[in-house]
């Protein structure tokens, strides 16, 4: 059905008839009623699709096939594209919004195929076929591209996220403490372990407390994460007393037979602030003038 | 040939390393180290890496080994002054130096084998090692 051997003929007609079909395009996209002009000024909305059509003549000139938007032809449309989903998406547009931005020019386009072709069904279903193909491939473009700019913005959350998770406090002198809230994995223990061992060289703390009430799961790997931890710690001379061990997880890690006999656990962090003091051969007392 | 100098502060060793450690290099120091405590009858070894910036699993294992010897010759082994990116790349290839004391710097070195030291007298009873 795809016409390969053939050139198209729409580039020729969207060039020939651009003002036309740009005209028609604004005057359709201003009337849906999935337009946002909340969001959007019509002059911005009027250039957006000048550039858009400029940049899809140009593309489509230099291609046989209008089949593949991948093609370096489409380079500076699809960046053109993207640049629109990202911006629109940071203006509160939602994908289906962005993506109607593309697929509103079908209507105004076979309007003017059907004035064209008007001798030639045969012809004119083969181009349809063909410029509802690449517009829906370009339409489907901007919601990929949406979807890129949110996972761009996860990630960096995750980033701040992991940043902000991982204080090192000192409690006493000598004695540190590391409230771990959240789940531990693999790069989040990196940070872990790189903030304590800078901050026992810092300090020269010879304790450290890792108090795990706010990980709500403790499987294998965190088990390991956290025995790696207290290794590493204990090769720069200081010893690792680990917290916060809920009953819930203390079965869990009898059950998985991990293995924490070469660590001090206890079940809160005053337990194992009052075995560090000890360690440290300090003493606690009240005071005697108190009644 | 290269050497790691062997420094004697009463009854203990203090060994710094202060060069980039290579595998003969790590295999004299080891030869050396025993045959001096043998001859000085040293109670104690203080090993002082912090100049080592770079640590294979060769280094880490003789690091051990020498902590081994040392405990047959009885003597304590403290490994001080490791820093936080040795400490992460040893734990990462599975060598936590589980024989070996370690501490922050010399001085807390010191007293933990002062220490220790101590603890041993009172158990056996005083100078009868």
């Amino acid at each position: 059905m795809k016409p390969k051997e053939e050139k198209s003929r729409i580039p020729d007609m969207i060039a020939r008839r651009e003002s036309d079909l740009l005209a028609d395009w604004t005057r359709e996209q201003l009337a849906a009623t999935t337009l946002r002009s909340d969001l959007m000024r019509e002059s911005e909305l009027r250039e957006q699709s000048r550039q858009f059509l400029n940049l899809m003549i140009r593309a489509a000139s230099q291609q046989l096939s209008l089949n593949d938007i991948n093609a370096p032809a489409w380079e500076e449309t699809r960046e053109f594209l993207s640049s629109i989903s990202r911006s629109r998406a940071h203006q509160g547009f939602t994908p289906s919004e962005i993506a109607t931005f593309v697929l509103s020019l079908k209507q105004p386009l076979f309007t003017m195929m059907r004035q064209e072709l008007e001798g030639d069904p045969r012809k004119l279903a083969d181009e349809m076929w063909v410029a509802t193909t690449l517009l829906d491939k370009l339409g489907l473009f901007t919601t990929e591209e949406y979807q890129k700019g949110r996972e761009e913005v996860i990630r960096r959350q995750q980033q701040e996220l992991l940043e902000l998770s991982t204080p090192v406090v000192v409690l006493w002198e000598g004695v540190l403490a590391l409230p771990l809230i959240g789940t531990l994995d693999s790069a989040r223990t990196q940070v872990v372990m790189e903030s304590l061992l800078q901050k026992i060289v810092e300090t020269g703390a010879g304790i450290a407390i890792i108090d795990i009430t706010g990980v709500p799961t403790v499987d294998t790997l965190v088990a390991q994460h956290l025995l790696k931890t207290v290794s590493a710690a204990r090769l720069m001379g200081a010893d690792c007393i680990i917290s916060g061990i809920r009953p819930q997880i203390a079965q869990t890690i009898v059950h998985l037979g991990v293995n924490l006999t070469d660590v001090i656990t206890k079940s809160s962090l005053a337990d194992a602030f009052a075995v560090a003091l000890r360690r440290a051969k300090l003493v606690i007392t009240r005071s005697e003038n108190h009644g | 040939m290269e050497r790691i100098p062997i420094l004697k502060m009463g009854d203990y060793l203090l060994v710094t390393i202060q060069v980039d450690m290579h595998d003969r290099l790590a295999l004299t120091l080891q030869d050396d180290l025993t045959e001096r405590i043998a001859r000085t009858q040293a109670r104690g070894v203080l090993i002082d890496i912090s100049s080592l910036e770079i640590v294979d699993s060769f280094i880490g294992r003789m690091l051990g080994n020498i902590a081994a010897m040392s405990r047959v010759l009885d003597a304590e082994t403290v490994v001080v002054g490791m820093r936080p990116a040795v400490a992460i790349t040893l734990v990462e290839l599975g060598l936590s130096l589980p024989g070996v004391r370690t501490a922050l710097n010399v001085e807390k070195g010191m007293s933990l084998l002062q220490g220790a030291r101590a603890e041993q007298e009172n158990v056996n009873g005083r100078g009868e090692r």
